[in-house]
Protein backbone atom coordinates (compact mmCIF):
# COMPACT_ATOMS: atom_id res chain seq x y z
CA UNK A 1 0.00 0.00 0.00
CA UNK A 2 1.44 3.07 -1.39
CA UNK A 3 1.38 6.25 0.29
CA UNK A 4 -1.28 7.87 -1.59
CA UNK A 5 -3.18 4.93 -1.22
CA UNK A 6 -3.32 5.58 2.34
CA UNK A 7 -5.31 8.98 1.76
CA UNK A 8 -7.91 6.36 0.93
CA UNK A 9 -7.93 6.55 4.85
CA UNK A 10 -9.00 10.03 5.23
CA UNK A 11 -11.63 9.59 2.43
CA UNK A 12 -13.35 7.45 4.22
CA UNK A 13 -14.03 8.83 7.44
CA UNK A 14 -15.20 12.30 7.38
CA UNK A 15 -14.34 12.92 11.07
CA UNK A 16 -10.92 12.02 9.90
CA UNK A 17 -11.21 14.35 6.73
CA UNK A 18 -12.77 17.08 8.78
CA UNK A 19 -9.95 16.99 11.67
CA UNK A 20 -7.32 16.84 9.01
CA UNK A 21 -8.44 19.92 6.90
CA UNK A 22 -8.70 22.13 9.89
CA UNK A 23 -5.20 21.20 10.90
CA UNK A 24 -4.00 22.23 7.53
CA UNK A 25 -5.82 25.80 7.71
CA UNK A 26 -4.46 25.69 10.89
CA UNK A 27 -1.19 25.64 9.76
CA UNK A 28 -1.75 28.00 6.73
CA UNK A 29 -3.21 30.52 9.30
CA UNK A 30 0.04 30.48 11.49
CA UNK A 31 2.31 30.28 8.91
CA UNK A 32 0.59 33.51 7.10
CA UNK A 33 -0.99 35.33 9.69
CA UNK A 34 1.02 35.16 12.87
CA UNK A 35 4.06 36.47 11.52
CA UNK A 36 2.55 39.94 10.80
CA UNK A 37 2.07 40.20 14.36
CA UNK A 38 6.09 40.27 15.00
CA UNK A 39 7.91 40.74 11.89
CA UNK A 40 9.29 44.07 11.83
CA UNK A 41 9.11 44.89 8.24
CA UNK A 42 5.02 45.20 8.43
CA UNK A 43 5.21 47.67 11.85
CA UNK A 44 7.13 49.71 9.84
CA UNK A 45 8.01 52.34 12.53
CA UNK A 46 7.28 55.83 10.81
CA UNK A 47 8.26 59.33 12.50
CA UNK A 48 5.60 61.39 12.56
CA UNK A 49 2.89 59.27 13.04
CA UNK A 50 1.29 60.12 15.88
CA UNK A 51 -2.89 59.13 17.35
CA UNK A 52 -5.93 61.71 16.37
CA UNK A 53 -6.36 65.05 18.40
CA UNK A 54 -9.31 64.73 20.20
CA UNK A 55 -10.88 67.49 17.90
CA UNK A 56 -9.47 64.95 15.01
CA UNK A 57 -11.01 61.80 16.33
CA UNK A 58 -14.79 64.00 17.20
CA UNK A 59 -14.46 64.40 13.26
CA UNK A 60 -13.59 61.05 12.26
CA UNK A 61 -16.35 60.05 13.75
CA UNK A 62 -18.12 62.02 12.36
CA UNK A 63 -16.69 60.65 8.93
CA UNK A 64 -17.65 56.71 9.86
CA UNK A 65 -21.07 58.12 11.41
CA UNK A 66 -21.83 59.76 7.88
CA UNK A 67 -20.25 56.33 5.84
CA UNK A 68 -17.81 58.82 3.78
CA UNK A 69 -16.01 55.24 3.60
CA UNK A 70 -18.69 53.85 1.84
CA UNK A 71 -17.67 56.29 -1.35
CA UNK A 72 -13.93 57.27 -0.55
CA UNK A 73 -10.99 55.49 0.45
CA UNK A 74 -8.20 56.01 2.36
CA UNK A 75 -5.18 54.07 0.77
CA UNK A 76 -2.98 55.27 -2.53
CA UNK A 77 -1.86 52.39 -3.63
CA UNK A 78 1.51 52.16 -5.06
CA UNK A 79 1.24 52.46 -8.70
CA UNK A 80 2.22 55.56 -10.71
CA UNK A 81 -0.79 56.66 -12.07
CA UNK A 82 -2.30 57.27 -7.86
CA UNK A 83 1.24 58.55 -6.69
CA UNK A 84 0.91 61.28 -9.56
CA UNK A 85 -2.27 62.36 -8.79
CA UNK A 86 -3.21 61.44 -4.93
CA UNK A 87 0.65 61.86 -3.78
CA UNK A 88 2.87 59.40 -2.14
CA UNK A 89 1.38 55.69 -1.90
CA UNK A 90 0.05 55.62 1.67
CA UNK A 91 2.34 54.02 4.68
CA UNK A 92 0.76 50.87 6.85
CA UNK A 93 1.94 53.36 9.81
CA UNK A 94 -0.41 56.31 8.69
CA UNK A 95 -3.68 53.96 9.71
CA UNK A 96 -1.77 52.37 12.42
CA UNK A 97 -4.44 54.06 14.75
CA UNK A 98 -7.38 53.64 13.04
CA UNK A 99 -9.20 51.68 14.62
CA UNK A 100 -11.16 51.00 12.33
CA UNK A 101 -9.02 51.39 9.19
CA UNK A 102 -10.74 53.23 6.18
CA UNK A 103 -8.72 52.11 3.59
CA UNK A 104 -11.66 50.55 1.52
CA UNK A 105 -11.98 49.60 -1.86
CA UNK A 106 -14.32 51.46 -3.38
CA UNK A 107 -14.11 54.84 -5.40
CA UNK A 108 -16.94 56.59 -5.70
CA UNK A 109 -15.59 59.25 -5.41
CA UNK A 110 -11.37 60.22 -4.86
CA UNK A 111 -9.23 59.10 -2.12
CA UNK A 112 -8.93 60.82 0.99
CA UNK A 113 -5.95 59.96 1.82
CA UNK A 114 -3.74 62.89 2.03
CA UNK A 115 -6.98 65.68 1.50
CA UNK A 116 -5.54 67.52 4.11
CA UNK A 117 -4.21 70.75 2.82
CA UNK A 118 -5.31 70.14 -0.44
CA UNK A 119 -8.47 72.57 -0.31
CA UNK A 120 -8.85 75.52 1.76
CA UNK A 121 -11.24 75.68 4.83
CA UNK A 122 -13.96 77.66 2.90
CA UNK A 123 -13.43 75.61 0.17
CA UNK A 124 -14.29 72.29 2.19
CA UNK A 125 -17.68 74.20 4.09
CA UNK A 126 -18.95 75.01 0.25
CA UNK A 127 -18.10 71.40 -0.49
CA UNK A 128 -19.88 69.96 2.00
CA UNK A 129 -22.84 71.99 2.35
CA UNK A 130 -23.24 71.12 -1.50
CA UNK A 131 -21.07 69.92 -3.09
CA UNK A 132 -22.86 70.38 -6.83
CA UNK A 133 -22.08 74.06 -6.29
CA UNK A 134 -18.38 73.46 -6.78
CA UNK A 135 -18.18 70.16 -8.59
CA UNK A 136 -21.74 70.22 -10.74
CA UNK A 137 -20.89 66.60 -11.62
CA UNK A 138 -20.86 65.36 -8.42
CA UNK A 139 -22.74 62.88 -7.07
CA UNK A 140 -21.91 63.62 -3.64
CA UNK A 141 -24.96 63.72 -0.67
CA UNK A 142 -25.33 67.52 0.51
CA UNK A 143 -23.99 67.75 4.37
CA UNK A 144 -24.94 71.41 5.04
CA UNK A 145 -26.93 70.11 8.86
CA UNK A 146 -23.44 69.75 9.95
CA UNK A 147 -23.15 73.22 10.10
CA UNK A 148 -26.39 73.85 12.14
CA UNK A 149 -25.43 70.97 14.86
CA UNK A 150 -23.16 72.31 17.39
CA UNK A 151 -21.06 69.80 19.54
CA UNK A 152 -19.59 69.70 23.16
CA UNK A 153 -16.51 67.63 24.12
CA UNK A 154 -18.73 65.53 26.40
CA UNK A 155 -17.92 62.33 25.23
CA UNK A 156 -14.50 62.85 23.77
CA UNK A 157 -12.37 60.97 26.90
CA UNK A 158 -14.53 58.44 26.71
CA UNK A 159 -13.61 57.91 23.11
CA UNK A 160 -9.90 58.39 23.78
CA UNK A 161 -10.07 55.84 26.69
CA UNK A 162 -12.09 53.37 24.31
CA UNK A 163 -9.06 53.70 21.46
CA UNK A 164 -6.70 53.45 24.40
CA UNK A 165 -8.22 50.03 25.14
CA UNK A 166 -7.51 48.96 21.24
CA UNK A 167 -4.31 49.94 21.50
CA UNK A 168 -3.58 53.83 20.51
CA UNK A 169 -1.39 55.20 22.86
CA UNK A 170 -2.93 58.26 24.66
CA UNK A 171 -1.20 58.99 27.71
CA UNK A 172 -3.55 59.91 30.98
CA UNK A 173 -1.96 63.56 30.15
CA UNK A 174 -3.56 63.48 26.44
CA UNK A 175 -6.84 62.33 28.02
CA UNK A 176 -6.81 64.58 30.86
CA UNK A 177 -7.11 67.41 28.62
CA UNK A 178 -8.83 65.93 26.27
CA UNK A 179 -11.98 68.51 26.64
CA UNK A 180 -9.18 71.66 27.14
CA UNK A 181 -7.41 70.39 23.58
CA UNK A 182 -10.73 70.08 21.65
CA UNK A 183 -11.66 73.72 22.36
CA UNK A 184 -8.28 75.01 21.40
CA UNK A 185 -7.86 73.34 18.19
CA UNK A 186 -11.64 74.25 17.49
CA UNK A 187 -11.12 78.02 18.70
CA UNK A 188 -7.50 79.16 19.00
CA UNK A 189 -8.72 82.54 20.06
CA UNK A 190 -10.52 81.79 23.10
CA UNK A 191 -10.25 82.69 26.44
CA UNK A 192 -8.67 79.03 28.12
CA UNK A 193 -7.43 78.11 24.90
CA UNK A 194 -3.66 76.99 24.65
CA UNK A 195 -2.64 75.90 21.24
CA UNK A 196 1.15 75.71 22.60
CA UNK A 197 -0.42 72.97 24.62
CA UNK A 198 -1.90 71.07 22.14
CA UNK A 199 0.58 71.19 19.63
CA UNK A 200 2.91 69.80 22.15
CA UNK A 201 0.84 66.49 22.78
CA UNK A 202 -0.02 66.31 19.10
CA UNK A 203 2.41 67.74 16.54
CA UNK A 204 1.32 69.23 13.89
CA UNK A 205 -1.79 69.74 14.73
CA UNK A 206 -4.04 72.85 12.98
CA UNK A 207 -5.57 75.24 15.33
CA UNK A 208 -8.33 77.47 13.67
CA UNK A 209 -12.26 78.03 13.23
CA UNK A 210 -12.58 75.67 10.31
CA UNK A 211 -16.02 76.07 9.14
CA UNK A 212 -15.42 80.08 9.81
CA UNK A 213 -18.89 80.23 12.08
CA UNK A 214 -19.30 80.90 16.03
CA UNK A 215 -19.30 77.89 18.11
CA UNK A 216 -18.13 74.19 17.26
CA UNK A 217 -20.13 72.37 14.88
CA UNK A 218 -19.41 69.27 13.62
CA UNK A 219 -18.42 70.77 10.19
CA UNK A 220 -15.40 72.31 12.25
CA UNK A 221 -14.80 68.66 13.32
CA UNK A 222 -15.02 66.75 10.35
CA UNK A 223 -12.66 69.77 8.51
CA UNK A 224 -9.80 69.40 10.76
CA UNK A 225 -10.02 65.93 10.02
CA UNK A 226 -9.92 66.02 6.71
CA UNK A 227 -7.32 68.91 6.68
CA UNK A 228 -4.53 66.71 8.65
CA UNK A 229 -5.83 63.57 6.86
CA UNK A 230 -2.21 62.02 5.47
CA UNK A 231 -0.22 65.12 6.67
CA UNK A 232 1.69 63.83 9.44
CA UNK A 233 4.94 62.22 7.32
CA UNK A 234 7.16 64.20 6.02
CA UNK A 235 7.98 62.88 2.22
CA UNK A 236 10.82 65.25 2.17
CA UNK A 237 12.81 63.40 4.49
CA UNK A 238 11.53 60.38 5.16
CA UNK A 239 12.08 58.14 2.36
CA UNK A 240 10.14 54.40 2.54
CA UNK A 241 12.32 51.30 2.15
CA UNK A 242 12.24 49.86 -1.04
CA UNK A 243 12.39 46.49 0.14
CA UNK A 244 9.00 46.09 1.98
CA UNK B 1 -34.12 -6.91 -8.20
CA UNK B 2 -31.46 -7.80 -10.65
CA UNK B 3 -28.13 -6.95 -10.36
CA UNK B 4 -26.14 -6.11 -13.47
CA UNK B 5 -22.74 -8.16 -12.53
CA UNK B 6 -19.59 -6.07 -12.88
CA UNK B 7 -17.93 -7.19 -16.41
CA UNK B 8 -14.45 -8.39 -16.24
CA UNK B 9 -13.23 -5.46 -18.43
CA UNK B 10 -14.60 -3.14 -15.95
CA UNK B 11 -11.85 -0.97 -13.20
CA UNK B 12 -12.70 -1.88 -9.53
CA UNK B 13 -15.31 -0.18 -7.98
CA UNK B 14 -14.71 1.23 -4.69
CA UNK B 15 -17.32 -1.53 -2.66
CA UNK B 16 -19.42 1.14 -2.16
CA UNK B 17 -23.24 0.15 -3.07
CA UNK B 18 -26.15 2.40 -2.98
CA UNK B 19 -29.60 0.50 -3.81
CA UNK B 20 -27.74 -1.84 -5.94
CA UNK B 21 -26.10 1.20 -7.69
CA UNK B 22 -22.12 0.75 -7.39
CA UNK B 23 -19.00 2.93 -8.08
CA UNK B 24 -16.05 2.48 -10.71
CA UNK B 25 -13.21 3.46 -8.86
CA UNK B 26 -11.34 5.14 -12.16
CA UNK B 27 -8.27 6.38 -12.21
CA UNK B 28 -8.34 10.76 -12.27
CA UNK B 29 -7.08 11.52 -15.89
CA UNK B 30 -3.35 11.43 -16.87
CA UNK B 31 -3.32 15.20 -17.73
CA UNK B 32 -5.27 16.54 -14.58
CA UNK B 33 -3.20 14.48 -12.50
CA UNK B 34 -0.02 16.30 -14.29
CA UNK B 35 -1.31 19.72 -14.02
CA UNK B 36 -2.30 19.09 -10.22
CA UNK B 37 1.69 17.94 -9.80
CA UNK B 38 3.04 21.05 -11.87
CA UNK B 39 0.90 23.17 -9.60
CA UNK B 40 2.45 22.04 -6.94
CA UNK B 41 6.00 22.60 -8.38
CA UNK B 42 4.86 25.94 -9.39
CA UNK B 43 4.11 26.75 -5.96
CA UNK B 44 7.46 25.68 -4.33
CA UNK B 45 9.09 27.92 -7.12
CA UNK B 46 6.61 31.16 -6.33
CA UNK B 47 7.78 31.15 -2.80
CA UNK B 48 11.53 30.98 -3.26
CA UNK B 49 11.06 33.30 -6.70
CA UNK B 50 9.31 36.03 -4.62
CA UNK B 51 9.10 37.16 -1.10
CA UNK B 52 7.31 34.76 1.32
CA UNK B 53 8.65 32.72 4.14
CA UNK B 54 8.32 34.18 7.32
CA UNK B 55 11.98 34.08 9.21
CA UNK B 56 12.62 35.83 12.39
CA UNK B 57 13.19 39.01 11.45
CA UNK B 58 11.85 39.33 8.04
CA UNK B 59 10.43 37.13 5.25
CA UNK B 60 12.66 35.78 2.76
CA UNK B 61 12.79 38.64 0.00
CA UNK B 62 12.78 36.04 -3.23
CA UNK B 63 16.07 35.63 -5.81
CA UNK B 64 13.96 37.43 -8.04
CA UNK B 65 14.00 40.69 -5.83
CA UNK B 66 10.09 41.83 -6.51
CA UNK B 67 9.08 45.01 -4.67
CA UNK B 68 5.92 46.81 -4.79
CA UNK B 69 7.88 50.00 -3.80
CA UNK B 70 10.96 49.62 -6.00
CA UNK B 71 8.64 48.41 -8.85
CA UNK B 72 6.51 52.14 -8.83
CA UNK B 73 9.48 54.66 -8.06
CA UNK B 74 11.14 52.60 -10.98
CA UNK B 75 8.10 53.58 -12.75
CA UNK B 76 7.97 56.75 -11.90
CA UNK B 77 11.86 57.84 -12.83
CA UNK B 78 11.42 55.88 -16.11
CA UNK B 79 8.45 58.48 -16.98
CA UNK B 80 10.47 60.75 -15.18
CA UNK B 81 13.64 60.61 -17.78
CA UNK B 82 11.45 60.29 -20.32
CA UNK B 83 10.31 63.84 -20.16
CA UNK B 84 12.82 65.27 -18.06
CA UNK B 85 14.52 67.32 -20.98
CA UNK B 86 11.08 69.29 -21.39
CA UNK B 87 10.23 69.48 -17.96
CA UNK B 88 14.17 71.10 -17.50
CA UNK B 89 12.97 73.48 -20.16
CA UNK B 90 9.87 73.95 -19.11
CA UNK B 91 10.66 75.05 -15.45
CA UNK B 92 13.36 77.99 -16.97
CA UNK B 93 11.66 78.66 -19.62
CA UNK B 94 10.28 82.41 -20.72
CA UNK B 95 5.89 81.41 -21.19
CA UNK B 96 5.72 84.19 -23.18
CA UNK B 97 8.18 83.22 -26.00
CA UNK B 98 6.86 79.57 -26.09
CA UNK B 99 6.07 78.69 -29.83
CA UNK B 100 2.78 77.55 -30.42
CA UNK B 101 2.68 74.25 -32.00
CA UNK B 102 6.43 73.47 -30.53
CA UNK B 103 7.35 70.47 -28.71
CA UNK B 104 7.44 72.32 -25.33
CA UNK B 105 4.23 74.24 -25.55
CA UNK B 106 2.31 71.15 -26.39
CA UNK B 107 3.92 69.47 -23.61
CA UNK B 108 3.00 72.71 -21.61
CA UNK B 109 -0.65 72.77 -22.48
CA UNK B 110 -0.90 68.54 -22.06
CA UNK B 111 0.57 68.46 -18.76
CA UNK B 112 -0.83 71.47 -17.66
CA UNK B 113 -4.38 70.03 -18.45
CA UNK B 114 -3.48 67.19 -16.01
CA UNK B 115 -2.62 69.24 -13.39
CA UNK B 116 -5.24 71.36 -13.92
CA UNK B 117 -7.53 68.63 -13.39
CA UNK B 118 -5.42 67.14 -10.74
CA UNK B 119 -5.11 70.30 -8.40
CA UNK B 120 -7.50 72.93 -9.97
CA UNK B 121 -10.79 71.77 -11.21
CA UNK B 122 -12.42 71.34 -7.69
CA UNK B 123 -12.06 74.71 -7.22
CA UNK B 124 -12.36 76.00 -10.40
CA UNK B 125 -14.35 73.43 -12.10
CA UNK B 126 -13.43 70.75 -14.87
CA UNK B 127 -14.44 72.83 -17.70
CA UNK B 128 -12.74 75.69 -15.44
CA UNK B 129 -15.75 77.80 -15.69
CA UNK B 130 -15.71 78.39 -12.13
CA UNK B 131 -18.06 78.34 -9.49
CA UNK B 132 -20.25 80.93 -6.97
CA UNK B 133 -16.69 82.38 -4.92
CA UNK B 134 -14.25 80.70 -7.46
CA UNK B 135 -13.40 82.37 -10.35
CA UNK B 136 -14.29 81.41 -14.30
CA UNK B 137 -11.17 81.00 -15.73
CA UNK B 138 -12.41 81.17 -19.18
CA UNK B 139 -13.12 84.60 -19.45
CA UNK B 140 -11.47 88.03 -19.81
CA UNK B 141 -12.14 89.43 -16.25
CA UNK B 142 -9.68 88.70 -13.75
CA UNK B 143 -8.72 89.66 -10.28
CA UNK B 144 -4.82 89.72 -10.08
CA UNK B 145 -4.47 90.16 -13.62
CA UNK B 146 -4.25 87.35 -16.52
CA UNK B 147 -1.32 88.32 -17.99
CA UNK B 148 1.37 85.14 -18.29
CA UNK B 149 3.19 86.54 -15.56
CA UNK B 150 0.35 87.41 -13.62
CA UNK B 151 -1.31 83.97 -13.61
CA UNK B 152 1.71 82.14 -12.87
CA UNK B 153 2.19 84.24 -9.92
CA UNK B 154 -1.18 83.40 -8.33
CA UNK B 155 -0.81 79.98 -9.44
CA UNK B 156 2.77 79.57 -7.17
CA UNK B 157 2.18 82.10 -3.95
CA UNK B 158 -1.81 81.75 -3.82
CA UNK B 159 -4.12 84.12 -2.83
CA UNK B 160 -4.48 85.02 0.95
CA UNK B 161 -2.97 81.51 1.53
CA UNK B 162 -1.71 81.06 4.90
CA UNK B 163 1.79 79.44 4.08
CA UNK B 164 2.59 81.32 1.86
CA UNK B 165 4.55 84.97 3.14
CA UNK B 166 4.40 86.36 -0.84
CA UNK B 167 1.13 85.66 -1.35
CA UNK B 168 -1.17 87.98 -2.72
CA UNK B 169 -2.99 89.54 -0.09
CA UNK B 170 -6.00 92.18 0.50
CA UNK B 171 -8.67 92.35 2.48
CA UNK B 172 -12.30 93.61 1.77
CA UNK B 173 -13.73 94.87 5.32
CA UNK B 174 -17.07 92.94 6.61
CA UNK B 175 -18.54 96.42 6.03
CA UNK B 176 -21.87 95.48 8.10
CA UNK B 177 -19.62 94.89 11.15
CA UNK B 178 -18.48 98.36 11.66
CA UNK B 179 -18.16 100.84 9.24
CA UNK B 180 -21.68 101.06 8.08
CA UNK B 181 -25.26 101.26 8.91
CA UNK B 182 -27.75 98.76 7.02
CA UNK B 183 -29.41 101.90 5.45
CA UNK B 184 -25.96 102.70 3.99
CA UNK B 185 -25.31 99.66 2.64
CA UNK B 186 -28.83 98.98 1.07
CA UNK B 187 -27.90 102.26 -0.48
CA UNK B 188 -24.48 101.08 -2.07
CA UNK B 189 -26.13 97.81 -2.98
CA UNK B 190 -27.91 99.62 -5.24
CA UNK B 191 -25.53 101.71 -6.58
CA UNK B 192 -23.00 98.66 -6.92
CA UNK B 193 -26.25 97.29 -8.95
CA UNK B 194 -26.20 99.95 -11.00
CA UNK B 195 -22.92 99.66 -12.04
CA UNK B 196 -23.12 96.45 -13.63
CA UNK B 197 -24.93 95.51 -16.82
CA UNK B 198 -26.86 92.28 -15.61
CA UNK B 199 -27.93 94.31 -12.51
CA UNK B 200 -28.87 97.36 -13.69
CA UNK B 201 -32.58 96.51 -13.88
CA UNK B 202 -33.01 95.12 -10.52
CA UNK B 203 -31.09 98.41 -8.59
CA UNK B 204 -33.20 100.24 -6.28
CA UNK B 205 -33.06 103.53 -8.07
CA UNK B 206 -33.91 105.71 -5.51
CA UNK B 207 -31.08 104.61 -3.32
CA UNK B 208 -28.65 105.20 -6.21
CA UNK B 209 -27.65 109.05 -5.49
CA UNK B 210 -27.23 108.31 -1.71
CA UNK B 211 -25.51 105.23 -2.78
CA UNK B 212 -22.67 106.81 -4.80
CA UNK B 213 -21.88 108.89 -1.94
CA UNK B 214 -21.03 106.02 0.19
CA UNK B 215 -19.13 104.27 -2.24
CA UNK B 216 -16.92 106.92 -2.87
CA UNK B 217 -16.14 107.79 0.64
CA UNK B 218 -15.67 103.86 1.53
CA UNK B 219 -15.30 101.88 -1.98
CA UNK B 220 -13.56 103.40 -4.20
CA UNK B 221 -9.83 103.55 -3.28
CA UNK B 222 -9.92 100.22 -4.26
CA UNK B 223 -12.62 99.40 -6.82
CA UNK B 224 -11.55 102.82 -7.92
CA UNK B 225 -14.15 105.89 -8.25
CA UNK B 226 -15.45 104.65 -11.40
CA UNK B 227 -15.58 101.23 -9.80
CA UNK B 228 -13.36 99.09 -12.42
CA UNK B 229 -11.62 97.66 -10.00
CA UNK B 230 -7.72 97.69 -9.33
CA UNK B 231 -5.82 94.55 -9.71
CA UNK B 232 -2.93 95.04 -8.21
CA UNK B 233 -5.04 94.68 -5.04
CA UNK B 234 -7.36 91.92 -6.62
CA UNK B 235 -10.31 94.74 -6.17
CA UNK B 236 -12.96 92.90 -8.93
CA UNK B 237 -14.50 95.23 -11.55
CA UNK B 238 -17.82 96.16 -10.50
CA UNK B 239 -18.89 97.76 -13.79
CA UNK B 240 -18.96 93.87 -15.77
CA UNK B 241 -21.43 91.63 -16.06
CA UNK B 242 -19.58 88.83 -13.72
CA UNK B 243 -20.37 88.88 -9.66
CA UNK B 244 -18.25 86.51 -8.74
CA UNK B 245 -20.65 85.25 -5.45
CA UNK B 246 -23.97 85.93 -7.08
CA UNK B 247 -25.49 89.12 -9.05
CA UNK B 248 -28.67 88.67 -6.61
CA UNK B 249 -29.36 91.04 -4.32
CA UNK B 250 -29.13 89.28 -0.80
CA UNK B 251 -26.06 87.92 -2.26
CA UNK B 252 -24.51 91.54 -3.22
CA UNK B 253 -25.34 92.48 0.96
CA UNK B 254 -23.92 89.51 1.93
CA UNK B 255 -20.49 90.35 0.74
CA UNK B 256 -21.04 93.95 1.48
CA UNK B 257 -21.88 93.47 4.91
CA UNK B 258 -19.71 89.95 5.76
CA UNK B 259 -16.73 90.90 4.06
CA UNK B 260 -15.37 88.03 1.42
CA UNK B 261 -12.29 85.97 1.90
CA UNK B 262 -11.74 83.65 -1.17
CA UNK B 263 -8.18 81.89 -0.49
CA UNK B 264 -6.39 80.09 -3.17
CA UNK B 265 -4.04 77.87 -1.77
CA UNK B 266 0.16 78.26 -2.95
CA UNK B 267 0.87 75.71 -4.95
CA UNK B 268 4.88 76.78 -5.54
CA UNK B 269 5.73 73.75 -2.29
CA UNK B 270 3.49 71.15 -3.93
CA UNK B 271 3.42 71.44 -7.09
CA UNK B 272 7.18 71.29 -9.35
CA UNK B 273 7.98 74.71 -11.01
CA UNK B 274 7.64 72.98 -14.72
CA UNK B 275 4.13 72.16 -13.11
CA UNK B 276 3.55 75.51 -12.38
CA UNK B 277 4.63 77.14 -15.69
CA UNK B 278 2.54 74.30 -17.50
CA UNK B 279 -0.75 75.12 -15.73
CA UNK B 280 -0.22 78.93 -15.89
CA UNK B 281 0.09 78.14 -20.17
CA UNK B 282 -2.70 75.94 -20.08
CA UNK B 283 -4.97 78.13 -18.30
CA UNK B 284 -3.65 81.47 -20.12
CA UNK B 285 -4.62 79.81 -23.61
CA UNK B 286 -8.10 78.27 -22.33
CA UNK B 287 -9.26 82.24 -23.38
CA UNK B 288 -9.00 84.74 -20.96
CA UNK B 289 -5.05 85.38 -21.40
CA UNK B 290 -4.22 88.54 -22.23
Amino acid sequence: MGILDKHVVLEKNATLLLVGSLLVVTVGGIVEIAPLFYLENTIEDVEGVRPYSPLELEGRNIYIREGCYVCHSQMIRPMRDEVERYGHYSLAAESQYDHPFQWGSKRTGPDLARVGGRYSDEWHVDHLADPQSVVPESVMPKYAFLLDKLIEPKYIQDVMKTNRIVGVPYTDEQIANAEADWLSQADPDGDNSDVDALQARYPKAQARNFDGKPGVSEMDALIAYMQMLGTLVDFSTFTPDASR
Amino acid sequence: MSKKPVEKKDPETTGHEWDGIQEFNNPLPRWWVWVFYLTIVWGIWYTIAYPAWPMIKGATAGYLGYSTRAEVAEEIERFKGMNSELEAQLASADLNTLTPGSDLHNYAIQSGRATYATWCSQCHGSGANGAVGYPNLLDNDWLWGGALEDIQMTVAYGIRSEDNDDTRYSEMPAFGEDYLSDEEIAQVVAYAMSLSPVTKDAADMSLVADGAVVFADNCSSCHMEDGTGDRSQGAPNLTDAIWLFGEDKAAITAVISEGPYGVMPAWSGKLTDSQINAVSAYIHQLGGGE
